[in-house]
């Protein structure tokens, strides 16, 4: 379980994530959503400890981010952010194989030879396994980089806007992806997400956050509501039921 | 590990076609060994080998028993060059992502000169001349660790936790202690002048000796202290997020790494002077020849290509009686390498 206690992260005078209490983690996938600027991935980068908390307490199975050694956190949450320039040149295999460095400071053995194969083959990236990242295109890599986190196994799964610039197809594989993880692994991934409707598609929870704020929380029937996606975005949104399932339409 | 085709892997295949299948395979077999980076390092060490092997031994005529330690003494200091400049290149290169900087852009040689000029601008020429060198050393040593580490709190204090704002402080840096220097230059007398300049002027072979087996204990230690690091170096290669979430301590290797530099280019600038270029020129070469972005490969690429350099071009250019003009070459060399990346950075 992650516990988030009255966490508070602040750029000069904003607070860009304000006082957030939350327990994450409890169910397969949770989708943080929000407008630009809401503290979504602020948050997210708070938890994976790539941030100082300003004030506030994040506890992941117990153990504090801020003080717990980071290896010891490294094999319980692996967390990507959208960084995906790299100076030196990888091939997808190299660089999944840095999903091991934390089981074996860089040393990697038989049992890690085949978690990076599982990663590779999980991802159906076997065919592109020798090439250079710099060969691929935007889905691959996200994919490549999903599969490093994959490799690490780790019980905690953490993605910040997995889906930036992937077009609908490699969007829904990587969607379907994380619920298969959830699914047959028992991972618990919290990913953020712009799109709303991969959200309310593809998550078992959704947390809404505006101005640093949590300001909803629930499955999705109970946050895909036009009442409460207009606080969120702004933005008149009208929400229908197609076969079941709540869809958001805000295009026109 | 597999590597990109270089050119040395395609052109014995396009050579091969014709050949018997026996013969072909066995030029395969070259080829597949040529891309391993550890056969590639053997003949760097191979190379580098035979350059201090003719740099000693060929061409004595008078007496072996003055030139060869005579020789020695002048490749033990090129070889520490080549570990210090070679390994903080790559190194520096590493913290900041970026294979267009070098440790000379955090401003560190203009702190070298900054400090001697401070020496004799305080206590006359003569102060430069008196003074205990390895003391002089250790002090210069120390205000570059002193520096690099006051720079890096200082920056990371204010939670800018970004590697390139470190290094924009350190060019403004390198021009404030450029610009004091050579304010208090221009107000020495000429004849101290003249004495602190030829200290400041690259000089791969006019080397102070003096300083040899203090450079040799300080590059032996970083070199204790930087094996155990390199698996950790390779995933500080993903930037600052992906090492944290791997369960780096992402700002104390950063720091631990930065002391490194400033103690190796300390032994750079001590024995040879500033140099600009020649770091950038090895450290570039070694990603290209390696063919592997691991430390325990680029690393010691970095040093063999810095001696084949040093020695190997020291000795043809004595040959052609072109003794003294190292420095230049390489920089000049070095300052194409630059521009070209700048260049290709361009278009991309």
């Amino acid at each position: 379980m992650i516990t988030v206690a009255s966490a508070t992260k602040r750029y000069g005078r904003t607070a860009v994530v304000d006082d957030v209490a939350l327990e994450l983690g409890d169910v397969g996938v949770t989708a943080i959503i929000g407008a630009n600027g809401a503290g979504k991935s602020t948050l997210l980068s708070l938890i994976g400890r790539l941030l100082p908390l300003d004030s506030g307490r994040i506890e992941i199975d117990g153990l504090d981010v801020g003080a717990t050694k980071g290896d010891v956190l490294a094999r319980l949450v692996a967390v990507l952010r959208q960084e995906n320039h790299l100076t030196a040149r990888l091939t997808v295999r190299d660089l999944v194989g840095f999903g091991r460095f934390p089981h074996g400071r860089g040393r990697i053995d038989a049992a890690g030879r085949a978690a990076i194969e599982e990663a590779i083959a999980y991802l159906d990236l076997e065919p592109l396994a020798e090439r250079f990242l710099d060969e691929l295109s935007g889905g691959q890599r996200q994919r490549a980089f999903i599969a490093m986190a994959l490799a690490q196994d780790t019980r905690y799964l953490l993605l910040d806007e997995p889906l930036n610039s992937l077009d609908l197809r490699h969007a829904v594989e990587i969607m379907r992806l994380l619920r298969r993880l959830a699914a047959e692994r028992g991972t618990r991934v919290v990913v953020v997400l712009h799109d709303l409707n991969f959200a309310a598609a593809h998550a078992d929870r959704i947390i809404a956050m505006r101005d640093g704020r949590v300001i909803a929380d629930g499955p999705p029937a109970s946050v895909m509501r036009s009442e409460v996606l207009e606080a969120v975005y702004d933005l008149p949104i009208d929400v229908r039921e197609i076969d079941g399932a709540r869809v958001g339409l805000y295009f026109r | 590990m597999r590597t990109e085709p270089s050119v040395i892997e395609r052109m014995p295949r396009a050579a091969a076609a014709p050949d018997a299948p026996a013969r072909r395979g066995a030029r395969e077999r070259v080829v597949v060994a040529l891309a391993r980076p550890g056969v590639r390092l053997a003949l760097l060490a191979a190379l580098a080998a035979a350059s201090v092997a003719v740099f000693v031994f060929v061409g004595i005529e008078g007496s072996w028993a003055f030139a060869v330690p005579f020789r020695l003494r002048k490749v033990a200091a090129m070889l520490l060059v080549a570990v210090a400049i070679g390994v903080s290149t790559v190194l520096f290169q590493t913290i900041t992502g970026n294979r267009i900087l070098s440790p000379a852009i955090m401003g560190f040689d203009a702190l070298y000169v900054l400090i001697q000029t401070v020496v004799v601008f305080a206590f006359g020429a003569g102060a430069l001349a008196t003074t205990d060198p390895n003391l002089m050393w250790l002090v210069e040593v120390g205000a570059m660790v002193v520096f690099s580490g006051l720079l890096f709190r200082w920056v990371f204090a204010r939670s800018a936790r970004s590697v390139h704002l470190l290094v924009l402080v350190g060019i403004v840096f390198g021009v404030l202690f450029r610009s004091v220097s050579s304010l208090m230059q221009r107000m020495l007398d000429p004849a101290a002048f003249a004495v602190l300049q030829d200290s400041f002027f690259a000089s791969f072979t006019g080397v102070d000796e003096t300083l040899l087996g203090i450079s040799t204990v300080a590059v032996v230690a970083v070199t204790a202290i930087a094996v155990p690091l390199v698996r950790r170096l390779d995933v500080l290669l993903l930037g600052e997020s992906h090492a944290i979430g791997l369960g780096v301590d992402h700002r104390r290797t950063v720091t631990l790494v930065l002391v490194l530099v400033a103690v190796l280019v300390s032994v750079s600038t001590a024995l040879v002077g500033p140099v600009a270029f020649f770091g950038l020129l090895v450290a570039n070469l070694a990603y290209l020849v390696v063919g592997s972005f691991r430390h325990a490969a680029t690393l010691p690429a970095a040093v063999l290509l810095g001696v084949i350099c040093l020695v190997g071009g020291q000795f043809l250019l004595e040959q052609l009686g072109l003794g003294t003009a190292l420095s230049v070459v390489i920089e000049f060399v070095g300052g194409i390498v630059f521009i070209l990346m700048l260049v290709r950075k361009g278009v991309r």
